[in-house]
């Protein structure tokens, strides 16, 4: 991927004071009684790619709104760099440096790729509504820089031909690129991605993993994965955590969890049953 | 050499407002239309430069500024508003405050212009921003009723302030639109009498029609570069996706404070030249059917567009009028003779006790004014709109752009 993004990526990579970038500490959530984490805790490291698995319902999109603070749990603390996220509001998180995708696509349908994305770029950019409305030289000026990020981005996505559609009429896989995209635009230290590759066939799949590798390898930013398909987590993860009814069952390399006799139980065993 | 069409090699020439030549071509020619239409040197559109006509058309610029107030809102933001009326009788007062004269019993400063035009806007904005949190914590249809108990708290502070508002049914005049640099007794523009400017004879309709189209230009320009940089793309995520725009990073409660606050900002500076074009106004002026015709034109024009909030603007201002040619044709063609004249009939009272579906003669016999038959057709476009055409007049623009272009479908 080219220059400007590349370049955030040096100006990141200093001496950091923290002990873990995200941790999450003993997270207890309930809907109205009804238990959907049930006391998690992990940490992801800069440039981790850390996974989380487990069958559905198991509280794994839970685990995000619970970061984001869109949930507020019931007991337990999730920190950033050592701060406590507790309190915050989403958009606050975001400006943090928390990125994120969604199970069910959540792009605004009506603005085109371009604007997707330029919205993603929303907490770097800078021009108050005043600059905006006069396009005074700075306002413009700011336009265009972000412009050529974006551009970039939809270079790295290969996704030029859409640029300019509203991303409501595009097809499914474009749509989970652009999200993808949205997210990257925000510049962000962590990126969070609930099940990318959901309704996905094998090419639009491996097309996925691809980017994602990228982004970790290339962009240096740490990636929180969850995933339903176990194949694409024990390739691509660093580290899994496998989760089942909202519980931690087992947590550590690929090769470790993939024969940790609870998960083979919890997660394969559901697998077999399904069948 | 001329490049590809549609090629564009920097960012800066695709992000240009009129980035291509036909939009910059159309736009000099109506610019160029819009200055001569008072001289009525175009033939076949000189009618247009009849003081009736300008009346029109200065009514549709002053509306123009209100629904470009009213579009960032609903359109952009997605929030309903009924309130917009509410609003613009708060401009139309502060103007008249600041700006009207001096002596008792009725309030008035004595001030120019340049400072109860600004006032009017900033007065509403203030008095949005302060009623905001409350109306921007609820949604759709809740939204609309909170914004629909403003227009009745107005209406009943306007009716009932008399020395502000001049009384209810009396009303009082507004200050006209006159630019002096302080409280000197001639002003040193005055756009309501007639004179010379650069050499030529103006009248003062056409001097209004000048200054209002300027400033509506103004706020059009405003409008659509906010509609296109970071704070407009903020108002638009909210609209289509609340949680997901927070979890990008937009502040939603602040950036629909925002809107509320520039919505009324403009409908502030509308209100206050609706009133000092008009002159006399009565405090019932700013009524819920004035802030159903902003809707109107919001939905008919198109949602979300710049472009829509003028041909909103312009077909809801015309519309009273071609509705009431209308009628008197349709009477003149009942009092005739004929098959014509049975049909005619049905839909139009020729004495005060006939039947007819509309009735011109106000207040007796059956059947609509000419007033209620446009608000019918104002609910009934609404409705059409909504269901066959979301996108309103606008949309049916681009289809027929789209007809020659092949849109989105260019390279
Ligand atoms: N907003 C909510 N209100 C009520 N229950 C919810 C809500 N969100 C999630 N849940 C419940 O929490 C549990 C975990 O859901 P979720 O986090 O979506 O699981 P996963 O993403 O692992 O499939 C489920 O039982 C689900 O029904
Ligand atoms: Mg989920």
């Amino acid at each position: 991927m080219s220059g400007k993004l590349l370049q955030r990526r040096a100006e990141r990579s200093g001496p950091k004071s923290y002990e873990h970038l995200l941790e999450v500490k003993d997270v207890h959530l309930a809907f109205k009684g009804v238990k959907a984490i049930a006391g998690v805790s992990f940490h992801v490291d800069d440039g981790e790619l850390f996974a989380i698995i487990g069958p559905n319902g198991a509280g794994k999109t839970s685990l995000f709104n619970v970061v984001n603070q869109v949930y507020e749990p019931q007991q337990g603390d999730v920190r950033w760099k050592g701060e406590s996220l507790m309190g915050l509001k989403p958009n606050q998180t975001a400006e943090r440096g928390i990125a994120r995708t969604f199970q069910n696509i959540a792009l605004f349908p009506h603005m085109t790729v371009i604007e997707n994305l330029l919205t993603g770029r929303h907490v770097r950019m800078r021009t108050s509504w005043l600059a905006g409305s006069v396009w005074l030289g700075k306002a413009k000026r700011e336009e265009i820089e972000n412009r050529e990020i974006v551009e970039d981005i939809i270079d790295f996505l290969e996704i030029e031909q859409w640029r300019k559609y509203p991303v409501g009429l595009l097809p499914y896989g474009i749509q989970k690129r652009v999200e993808l995209g949205r997210a990257l635009a925000m510049d962000p230290e962590l990126l969070m991605l609930d099940e990318p590759v959901a309704g996905m066939n094998l090419e639009e799949t491996e097309d996925m993993a691809r980017f994602i590798l990228d982004v970790q390898d290339e962009l240096g930013i740490a990636v929180l994965l969850v995933e339903h398909d176990m194949g694409l987590v024990m390739d691509i993860a660093d580290r899994i955590l496998v989760v089942d009814f909202g519980k931690p069952i087992a947590e550590g390399t690929p090769q470790s969890v993939q024969h940790n006799p609870n998960v083979v139980k919890a997660y394969l065993g559901e697998e077999v049953e399904t069948v | 050499m001329r490049g590809r069409p549609l090629l564009y090699t920097s960012y800066q020439a695709d992000q240009a407002l009129l980035n291509t030549t036909t939009k910059k071509v159309m736009l000099g020619l109506l610019l160029l239309v819009v200055a001569t239409i008072p001289f009525q040197v175009i033939p076949g559109l000189d009618f247009l430069g009849s003081d009736d006509w300008l009346r029109l058309l200065s009514t549709t610029a002053i509306f123009v500024v209100g629904a470009l107030g009213l579009n960032l809102l609903t359109g952009l933001a997605g929030q309903v508003s009924l309130g917009h009326a509410f609003f613009m009788g708060v401009g139309a007062y502060t103007a008249v405050w600041l700006g009207g004269p001096e002596d008792a019993p009725l309030l008035g400063l004595g001030l120019p212009i340049w400072i109860w035009l600004p006032a009017a806007g900033i007065v509403a904005a203030l008095i949005g921003v302060a009623v905001g949190p409350t109306a921007v914590r609820v949604r759709g249809l809740y939204l609309a009723i909170v914004t629909l108990g403003l227009v009745f708290i107005g209406d009943y502070v306007f009716r009932n302030w008399d020395s502000l508002s001049g009384g209810a049914q009396v009303g009082r005049d507004f200050p006209p639109l006159q630019f002096r640099l302080w409280k000197e007794e001639e002003p040193l523009i005055d756009f309501t009498t007639p004179g010379t400017w650069f050499g030529v004879e103006v009248s003062g309709l056409a001097k209004s029609f000048f200054l209002l189209v300027t400033i509506a230009v103004v706020f059009t320009l405003l409008a659509k570069n906010l509609q296109r940089t970071r704070v407009g793309r903020a108002f638009m995520s909210i609209r289509d996706r609340d949680i997901a725009a927070e979890i990008m990073g937009v502040d939603e409660f602040g950036y629909k404070l925002l809107a509320f606050g520039i919505s009324s900002f403009f409908a502030g500076i509308s209100g206050a030249l609706l009133a000092s074009f008009v002159v006399r106004v009565i405090p019932e002026r700013w009524d819920l059917f004035l802030s159903v015709q902003f809707i109107a034109i919001i939905l008919i024009g198109g949602a979300g567009t710049v472009t829509g909030a003028i041909l909103g603007s312009a077909f809801v201002v015309l519309l009273p009028r071609l509705v009431g040619d209308f009628t008197q044709w349709l009477q003149s063609v009942a009092l005739g003779e004929g098959f014509g004249s049975a049909i005619a009939n049905v839909f139009v009272a020729t004495t005060p006790n006939d039947f007819g579906l509309v009735n011109t003669f106000a207040g007796i016999g059956p059947g609509l004014s000419v007033a209620q038959l446009n608000l019918v057709i104002y609910g009934l476009l609404i409705i059409g709109f909504l269901i066959f055409e979301p996108l309103g007049l606008y949309g049916i623009w681009l289809r027929i752009r789209n007809y020659w272009k092949g849109w989105p479908f260019t390279y």
